[in-house]
């Protein structure tokens, strides 16, 4: 397969940015998306010009290191996979494709297609640890926890904090994430004692990181790779409305 | 906004069975009894009035909140995409709600300079009557008026789910009772005004009964 790369190349922080374009002439349609731009990166390098910058590391869908906008979709066309899981079959030989970083202001770019996501990281730490002393090891059923509860939990846990949700929402809205995260713990027994204090940090912290506001559009569990649903979104409004009082 | 906007739609509801009342072919009696209920009658001038001031600081708030969002929302992305495929991943709607919010109001506003403005602080004695058949019988007045009800649906088509949605009540448990009982919003209640200014423009009759 032959492509053509509109890529956004972006030397640091403050630099403006612009799109250059690459020709990736033998493109195989078993590459994943990733191991097509290494390809990409490995021609550059030959020719004695800086590599394309992008985040990466497990590969299989489970770190959330990766992302990036790919045709104007998070991850790429595709439902529930992360941009290491799309492959160039997705792809027809002469397609154009434009590569371009998460933007968001919360989410400023390093270099080239890497974002600093460091806001997702404060969240997280605004909401806290459980505090509460655990003792020894409990007996594994000490804590009674009913499979649907259990189950709803782990799929709001099943977040990689990607990042897509904020990239897609056309407010660079975070909610989804955050609601991911608020839910997981506010299921729980565990998560329950602290709930309230969580829920208002992590979203004032949100709020602070510039992040916009959720209008209910839905982009975000659209482009999901782990398609969270944005009935966690209602349950994290009902946390924080049931918090003010 | 979800609070301000659940209160004007419940207020959509009160606004269209009185309306519909200018339909029935009594020279418009029923109206006029209605009409007079709302703006004189003693007893209930007073919770009347209040009502009214709840209703235009709703307007406001709804609006205002509305715009202090989109603000923030726009401040949240400052450098757009080049290629960006929202249309593929969200509905019209959803996409459109400041859109239809503008035109929304721009409705209102003509709204209530021809009917509130005339019938309420003219100082004139002018029945609601008379102007909803001498406005409706202008066929540009009609179909802007019809337009306007359709961008009114496509806007309570997002913001009526949405505000539970806001509200944290749009669980998996009652999702499709609320989309269910959306359609009434979107879809029955929109379609209800409209029936008003189109029935009033083919029927011309009766703009000579109302004079």
């Amino acid at each position: 397969m032959k492509l053509t790369l509109k890529v956004w190349r972006q030397k640091d922080r403050n630099d403006e940015g612009r799109f250059v374009e690459y020709i990736a002439n033998e493109v195989s349609p078993d590459m994943s998306f990733l191991e097509m731009l290494d390809v990409v990166n490995t021609d550059l390098v030959k020719k004695g010009e800086t590599p394309i910058v992008f985040d990466h590391d497990c590969r299989e869908g489970i770190c959330g290191s990766c992302g990036m906008m790919i045709n104007g979709r998070a991850h790429g066309p595709g439902k529930g996979i992360a941009t290491c899981q799309l492959h160039m079959r997705s792809f027809s030989d002469g397609d154009q494709i434009v590569i371009e970083p998460w933007r968001s202001t919360a989410f400023p770019v390093l270099k080239d297609l890497m974002v600093d996501r460091t806001s997702f990281d404060r969240i997280m730490r605004a909401g806290g640890y459980t505090s509460a002393k655990t003792g020894g090891i409990p007996d594994g059923n000490s804590i009674l926890v009913p499979k649907p509860v259990a189950d709803e939990a782990f799929d709001a846990a099943a977040c990689i904090g990607c990042g897509a949700c904020v990239a897609a929402c056309p407010n660079s809205s975070a909610m989804l994430f955050v609601s991911a995260k608020v839910s997981q713990l506010a299921l729980l027994p565990q998560g329950k004692a602290e709930r309230v204090e969580r829920v208002t940090r992590m979203i004032a912290q949100m709020d602070e990181e510039k992040f916009g506001s959720c209008s209910n559009t839905y982009a975000c569990e659209a482009e999901c790779p782990k398609q969270i649903s944005v009935t966690h979104i209602a349950r994290l409004n009902r946390e924080f409305v049931a918090a003010q009082f | 906004m979800s609070l301000t906007g659940l209160f004007l739609t419940i207020f959509l509801i009160e606004h269209l069975i009185g309306n519909l009342l200018v339909l029935l072919q009594d020279g418009g009696a029923a109206f006029e009894t209605y009409s007079e209920f709302l703006t004189s009658n003693p007893y209930a001038y007073l919770p009347l009035r209040f009502v009214e001031a709840i209703l235009f600081a709703s307007i406001i708030l709804h609006a205002w909140s509305g715009f202090t969002v989109w603000l923030k929302n726009k401040r949240a992305r400052l450098t757009k995409y080049k290629e960006y495929g929202i249309a593929e991943n969200t509905k019209f709607a959803s996409r459109w709600t400041a859109g239809t919010a503008l035109l929304v109001f721009l409705f209102l506003v003509i709204h209530l300079k021809a009917f509130f403005w005339n019938i309420r602080l003219s100082g004139e004695h002018v029945s609601g009557y008379t102007i909803a058949h001498q406005t409706f019988s202008n066929p540009y007045y009609t179909w802007f008026y019809v337009f306007s009800f359709i961008v009114l649906g496509y806007h309570l088509y997002h913001g009526f789910q949405s505000a539970f949605q806001t509200l944290g009540l749009k669980t998996k448990k009652y999702s499709t009772l609320i989309e269910t009982i959306a359609v009434v919003f979107w879809c029955i209640i929109p379609l209800g005004f409209a029936l008003i200014p189109i029935y009033i423009l083919f029927h011309p009759t009766t703009l000579a009964l109302a004079k």
